[in-house]
């Protein structure tokens, strides 16, 4: 076992060490299967952890923009709220709805948590902390994390319930719509990043941040990257698919219980996945600040543990999107579909085209600044 | 304004004012928090003067209210909230009287309307702003105003309530 003595807070220590002892006990085949189940044991917990995490800090912040203190009375400020809630939700009765399409109804459910769950899998938590890695790492995230869409029109159609059709219905043309542009931002960012696997992007990003080395036309490709995600998680002021005063609750009207607590749950878990996936692609992962020549200061940062990086850098982004659903009212489906249509794929296309001119003309940061960044 | 200008400039105006909406919500994270942290603050707590909470009828030091016992509010009272018992005494000089026996009040069905206290000929009623009114019973919310062993004032000499409070 060799320990990394210059990054004693990596848990990829510890892992590295697991997978070492488990290979020299074991033949090849235990030792992978004992660590799949492993890792998906960690990511399942991870995934509720950091859900309930999510419920707890969006309910203060959005508490804070709206001068209340938000929960505040389970546990000392409020922080075992979250878990109060939880407990409610598994002890709730599933209801069963009369007439609704039961296998669908059932099924719907999974299908949301499942795709969730696959691009949670693919999400580099840290150095070493990172399930999935394809070498077309951005394109499977955006395949998995489309199949989310279908669990939201099942639930609509099975439910036999107009509210819920309608707001399944939105919520299909807005996901369609939607996902054209964050896969477009994204492909910008490929062009730039020259691979589609995310451990090199991050690799690449060691001195020089996409957001920074593709100046005017990354900007524009993160802040568009951030509208259509935020639109894709059915979150204010694109959550018109729920909107509460015209569709009771949307899709997920009909559920209860556990089930109900899956669309909560993925709902809350999508927000986080997409400001992870902006935070990869854009603002170097778990990359440290590091600069060309300061080695001392590269060494203090280096020391900062990864995953504490990437959650940070993901923080920032998940404020970021609570800020702008409590200053922002709700788009009418016109608008909204108006907003993709008419502005963001344009102003996509033409920034895709800008990339590609800036990348082959050498504009980039790294390509003008080859000693500095 | 051609069309082009017009995507141009409704796409920067728009962002302008994106912008103005969320510095507005900064600035609003960090103001004072206006929650009133009930149970804790019962000292401090200011609840409105006008606050309509409790039907009272004021006494005066002797023991005397203002009810003429005339059924006014009751008569007013859109939901039957107020029944107002009144009995026949006999005066010193032999002459009938119909005095008040046992006002009573349900808080459970009232609407805290007002009209008694505005219909109220002789200021005799007032709502006041005593907000804590939760009880364990249905019964507990039937209220009798008039106290034990009240009389009426005598002479009105100037209303006990001043007029349009
Ligand atoms: S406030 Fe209205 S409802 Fe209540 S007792 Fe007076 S008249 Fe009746
Ligand atoms: S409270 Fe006023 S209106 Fe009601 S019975 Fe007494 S004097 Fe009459």
């Amino acid at each position: 076992m060799v320990l990394n003595y210059s990054q004693p807070l990596e848990i990829s220590n510890l892992t590295s060490w697991l997978d070492s002892t488990l290979r020299g006990n074991l033949s090849e085949f235990w030792a992978l299967l004992i660590e799949f189940v492993l890792v998906a044991v960690v990511l399942l917990t991870a995934y509720a952890v950091i859900a309930l995490i999510l419920i707890y800090a969006e309910r203060k912040i959005t508490a804070f923009f709206q001068a209340r203190y938000g929960p505040n009375r389970v546990g000392k400020w409020g922080l075992l709220q979250s878990v109060a809630d939880m407990v409610k939700i598994l002890l709730k009765e599933i209801v069963r709805i009369n007439r609704s399409d039961r296998f669908l109804f059932f099924a719907a459910p999974f299908f949301m948590i499942i795709a969730s769950m696959l691009t949670f899998g693919a999400i580099a938590f840290g150095k070493g902390l990172h399930a999935i890695d394809f070498n077309i790492g951005v394109l499977y995230v955006t395949a998995v994390s489309s199949l989310g869409i279908i669990g939201v029109l099942l639930a609509g159609w099975s439910s036999n319930n107009k509210y819920s059709m309608i707001g399944a219905m939105r919520s299909g043309a807005q996901f369609v719509s939607y996902e054209l542009s964050a896969g477009f931002a994204l492909m910008t960012i490929v062009v730039l990043a020259g691979t589609m696997q995310f451990s090199t992007m991050i690799e690449g990003q060691r001195y020089c941040w996409n957001i920074f080395n593709g100046h005017i036309s990354s900007i524009i490709a993160f802040v568009i990257y951030l509208i259509s995600g935020h639109a894709e998680t059915n979150r204010g002021p694109f959550d018109l698919p729920e909107a509460e005063s015209e569709l009771t609750a949307g899709y997920h009207t009909e559920y209860s219980g556990l089930q109900f607590g899956f669309y909560y749950l993925a709902e809350y878990l999508n927000m986080f996945i997409i400001a992870s996936i902006a935070t990869t692609v854009f603002l170097g992962g778990y990359m440290p600040i590091q600069v060309h020549g300061w080695d001392g200061f590269n060494q203090i940062m280096a020391y900062i543990p990864t995953y504490v990086w990437f959650f940070g850098k993901t923080a920032v982004l998940i404020f970021l999107s609570l800020w702008v659903r409590w200053s922002f009212p709700r788009l009418r489906i016109d608008q909204l579909l108006n907003l993709e249509w008419k502005y963001l794929l344009p102003i996509n296309l033409v920034n895709l085209l800008l990339m590609v001119i800036l990348v082959l003309t050498g504009f980039t940061l790294t390509g003008l600044f080859p000693g500095l960044f | 304004m051609s069309s082009v200008s017009q995507y141009f400039s409704g796409l920067f105006t728009g962002i302008k004012s994106l912008m103005l909406g969320m510095s507005v919500t900064w600035k609003e994270l960090w103001t004072k928090k206006v929650t009133q942290q009930y149970p804790e603050n019962r000292g401090t707590l200011v609840i409105s003067d006008r606050f309509r909470a409790e039907l009272t009828m004021p006494h005066d030091e002797n023991n005397e209210h203002a009810c003429t016992a005339c059924g006014i509010c009751q008569m007013n009272c859109p939901n039957g909230t107020i029944t107002v018992n009144s009995k026949m005494i006999e005066t010193e000089d032999g002459k009938k009287k119909k005095i008040l026996d046992t006002y009573q009040w349900d808080l459970g069905m009232c609407t805290f309307c007002n009209l008694c206290v505005l219909t109220c000929p002789s200021d005799a009623i007032k709502f006041e702003n005593t907000f804590e009114n939760a009880v364990f019973t249905r019964s507990k919310l039937m209220q009798q105003l008039n106290h034990e062993g009240s009389k009426l004032r005598e002479k009105k000499k100037e209303p006990l309530i001043p007029k349009g409070e």
